[in-house]
């Protein structure tokens, strides 16, 4: 019994190398989504910059459109939002943001100092849609067809070869389904 | 020709390290004089092969030579000098070479300043260094060859990385490595002494100059480092909680506690386990920093671009190391007596507590970067964790161990005496609460957060004022007497005293930022001006100017207080001509009591700019701290019984 506890530290570090050898066979990126071809959640949210206007789902029926959520705390998002922010002067669809679990000033700041690429921005200071459109990590973006369906889901920031090899192509798609 | 000269020499050290690694080792446990005789010459001639390499590298960098892959990927004709000789380390291959650089210099600095060493001991501890040194030459000859060349050779290269090109990365990832590295030189000492069996205060007295030198160059690379993301990455924030951080973090908070718990052994011979488990710890804990640097297990702003095989070797490697000297551990630990007995309340007791404390605070650390590796492993779902995890966890602990660290230098070893421990600090007790009160009533207001802070930096000053003052205390003849008895005390003590004034401005510094800084966006055009803390920030124009591989807007932002002048500041929104990323150069007049910081953000209609200003009170003394700390560690380190015995001193 006595020599036990001595073992401890190699017994930990054993399980740990389970751990991590079960994580490289993961990508901390992809995730597959519960919610791909399903009816994006329902929402009704005050905008960020006009507290007064609401947005509802139903709103954005018609339109292909994209939903990125982002806070003025998360670090990957600097990273993705420049990448988005050119891709809005595409002008291919619109871009929402979901302003996730932050305080209004703070996200507005956000946007005012890095480029605004939305065509709105959405308040979730609770975090309630966000929880219902599954979001764990931010940044995540949604794409969204012209029924209202998530079609795509991407798991942390966008990379320039993910714009181009999956979200432009797809964009091009739903447009073509919907006859836009 | 350079290159596979430089190639072909990192072979060749990989089998001076097979060598280095198992003949002095076979023959220590053989007691075979004649062999171990070999370990110190192996050693040289490893560390001449590795720089060897290293040198031809850097050639190749400073040659331009875009015919080398990891030079295409990492440099261009147009980058400054300096950053192209930083292009060295800008990638991963080139990294993997800076870290078996800084471990042969470790490894040949041992051979320099050990020679008093008993022989067996010595080289075992070279053998365990050769051996650290097969595993990451390997590593690097199979999966990431800085050599490997490009065909057809592109006329220019890819370019470094805008945000590497600050002298921020001339000289903080050595420095950090050293420090990360530095701790392999503990590791070796007790592996030796588990395998030797001679585990005692000698091999204690021994260890402890190396082990604080390596904590030295890891707080500066630490602080470099977060010095650097400050004024570089325009968000004015001076740590993340990314995991890349977190990878360093943790061995230095392991080393951390080696330092304290290897005076214990030293002094009283007791917590022999702890510290030998400590060691391992630290080093695994770097081994264990390089593996999610490097695999792409985690996401992270640092990551290099993986590779699975990269993931798989380093993971086998980690595990043999690692596993390997758990087992020894676990073999040898039981038989380790466990020293002198004290009382429940004494020094011993106290550092002890310190041990826990900075274990558990490691703990803490790998727990939030590893939870939503161990979630996804066990299919529950992908979560991020953040500051608000790390903040409210780490504060916490950091309490009990700052109280401890003005309680325990006053404690007496064996047994102490609470209310003689209690009578002796009251008045340090009573100016920390008259402190922390006031600083936090002369910033304008007084926070709960900060005065918990604000408390336990005062608590740090007074404590180490009233233990020197204690030393010092004349008995009747004034000044004379406390001049003579200053020069008594000895220097690894003061070095000691002066580490933890460190850690108090460290301290401060923190809690100043976080509670008092102020920060403003506004949009403004020619003309405008506004005023934070009664600093007025006024928008003198723009106008565009052409660095030597970028095109940058420069602001000029005039700052006055009261109407008159301070100073000008020119931050700069630069577009680097290569990789056409745009990128922020903050500009910060910085100052004792405060930084005045300027960021540009987008410009916006009829010419104005969005312009971020900040006054972060106190903010340089967060790294001055860790300056100051790494200052203590030297003056430690230079303490007389090192350098009588020449040579163990580095």
């Amino acid at each position: 019994m006595k020599y036990l506890k001595f073992l401890l530290p190699l017994a930990i570090f054993l399980v740990l190398v389970g751990f991590l050898m079960r994580g490289l066979s993961l990508d901390p990126r992809e995730v597959p989504s519960p919610l791909i071809n399903k009816p994006a959640p329902a929402f009704a949210l005050a905008g960020l910059e006009k507290p007064d206007t609401t947005f509802k789902r139903d709103d954005m029926l018609g339109k292909v459109w994209l939903l990125n959520v982002f806070a003025s705390w998360c670090v990957a998002c600097r990273e993705e939002h420049p990448l988005l922010v050119e891709f809005s002067r595409m002008k291919m669809l619109p871009i929402y943001g979901l302003n996730y679990k932050d305080e209004r000033i703070a996200g507005m700041k956000w946007l005012a100092s890095f480029g605004n690429p939305y065509e709105a921005s959405l308040y979730d200071h609770d975090g309630r849609v966000g929880i219902d459109y599954g979001v764990y990590g931010v940044p995540e973006s949604f794409l969204i067809d012209a029924k209202g369906v998530i079609r795509y889901k991407q798991i942390g920031p966008f990379t320039p070869e993910s714009i181009e090899t999956k979200l432009i192509p797809l964009v091009q798609q739903l447009k073509k389904e919907a006859g836009i | 020709m350079i290159p596979e000269i430089g190639h072909f020499s990192l072979w060749l050290a990989l089998g001076v390290a097979f060598a280095l690694g198992v003949v002095p080792m076979w023959a220590a446990a053989r007691g075979r004089a004649d062999w171990m005789a070999m370990a110190r010459p192996l050693s040289y001639v490893l560390f001449a092969l590795v720089s060897f390499a290293s040198a031809c590298l850097m050639a190749s960098f400073i040659r331009s030579d875009f015919s080398v892959l990891y030079v295409a990927s990492n440099s261009n004709t147009h980058l400054p000098l300096q950053y192209q000789i930083a292009g060295f380390w800008g990638g991963h291959e080139g990294s993997l070479l800076l870290w078996v650089q800084m471990l042969v210099i470790w490894m040949v600095a041992v051979s320099l300043f050990s020679r008093h060493l008993p022989r067996e001991v010595l080289s075992r501890i070279l053998a365990v260094m050769g051996l650290v040194s097969v595993g990451f030459l390997l590593f690097m000859l199979l999966t990431s060859n800085p050599f490997d060349r490009l065909f057809p050779v592109p006329a220019d290269g890819r370019d470094l990385n805008p945000l590497l090109q600050d002298p921020g990365m001339v000289f903080h990832p050595p420095t950090l490595y050293m420090g990360y590295v530095g701790f392999c030189v503990a590791f070796a000492f007790a592996i030796a002494a588990l395998i030797g069996g001679n585990l005692d205060a000698t091999w204690a007295r021994w260890t402890r100059p190396w082990t604080t030198v390596a904590w030295m160059f890891l707080t500066v690379g630490i602080a470099m480092g977060s010095a650097w993301a400050y004024y570089e990455l325009g968000w004015g924030g001076w740590w993340f909680w990314d995991p890349v951080e977190n990878a360093s973090l943790m061995p230095w908070l392991l080393g951390t506690a080696l330092i304290h718990s290897l005076a214990v052994t030293e002094k009283r011979g007791s917590f022999k386990n702890w510290t030998v488990l400590l060691a391992i710890l630290a080093f695994s804990f770097s081994l264990l920093g390089t593996f999610l640097v490097r695999s792409g297990v985690l996401s992270s702003v640092h990551a290099f671009a993986t590779d699975p095989r990269r993931g798989l070797f380093i993971l086998a490697f980690l595990t043999i190391v690692i596993g390997s000297s758990f087992t020894l551990f676990a073999w040898r630990a039981p038989t380790v007596g466990l020293g002198a007995r004290f009382a429940l309340f004494s020094k011993e007791t106290a550092l002890l507590a310190n041990n826990v404390l900075f274990m558990v605070a490691a703990a803490v650390v790998l727990l939030g970067t590893l939870y939503p590796l161990l979630l996804d492993a066990l299919g529950m779902g992908k979560i991020s964790v953040g500051p608000p995890y790390f903040d409210s966890v780490f504060l916490p602990l950091m309490i009990p161990t700052i109280f401890l660290m003005g309680v325990g230098p006053m404690a007496r070893w064996k047994a102490s005496s609470v209310p003689d421990l209690a009578s002796r600090l009251k008045w340090a007790l009573g100016a920390t609460v008259v402190c922390a009160v006031v600083s936090g009533w002369l910033q304008g207001a007084i926070h709960l957060l900060a005065t918990v802070g604000l408390l336990m930096a005062f608590w740090i000053f007074s404590s180490v004022a009233t233990d020197l003052w204690e030393r010092v205390r004349p008995e009747g003849k004034g000044f004379t007497e406390i001049r003579r008895k200053a020069l008594l005390i000895p220097r690894a003590l003061v070095g000691m005293m002066v580490a933890h004034i460190g850690v108090a401005m460290f301290c401060l510094g923190v809690t100043m930022v976080k509670t008092y800084e102020v920060e403003s966006d506004v949009k403004m055009a020619v003309g405008d001006s506004t005023t934070v803390r009664g600093y007025s920030f006024a928008f003198k124009g723009v106008k565009d100017i052409q660095g030597p591989n970028y095109d940058a807007t420069r602001a000029t932002i005039e700052i006055s207080r009261d109407g008159s002048k301070i100073t000008e500041l020119s931050p700069e929104k630069r577009i680097y001509r290569v990789q056409q990323n745009p990128m922020t150069e903050a500009a910060i007049a910085p100052g004792i009591t405060r930084d005045l910081y300027v960021s540009m953000g987008e410009e916006v209609e009829g010419g104005a700019w969005i312009v971020r200003v900040y006054v972060k009170p106190f903010i340089d003394w967060i790294w001055g701290g860790c300056l100051v700390m790494a200052f203590g560690g030297l003056l430690a380190v230079t303490d007389r019984r090192y350098r009588r015995k020449t040579g163990v001193a580095v």
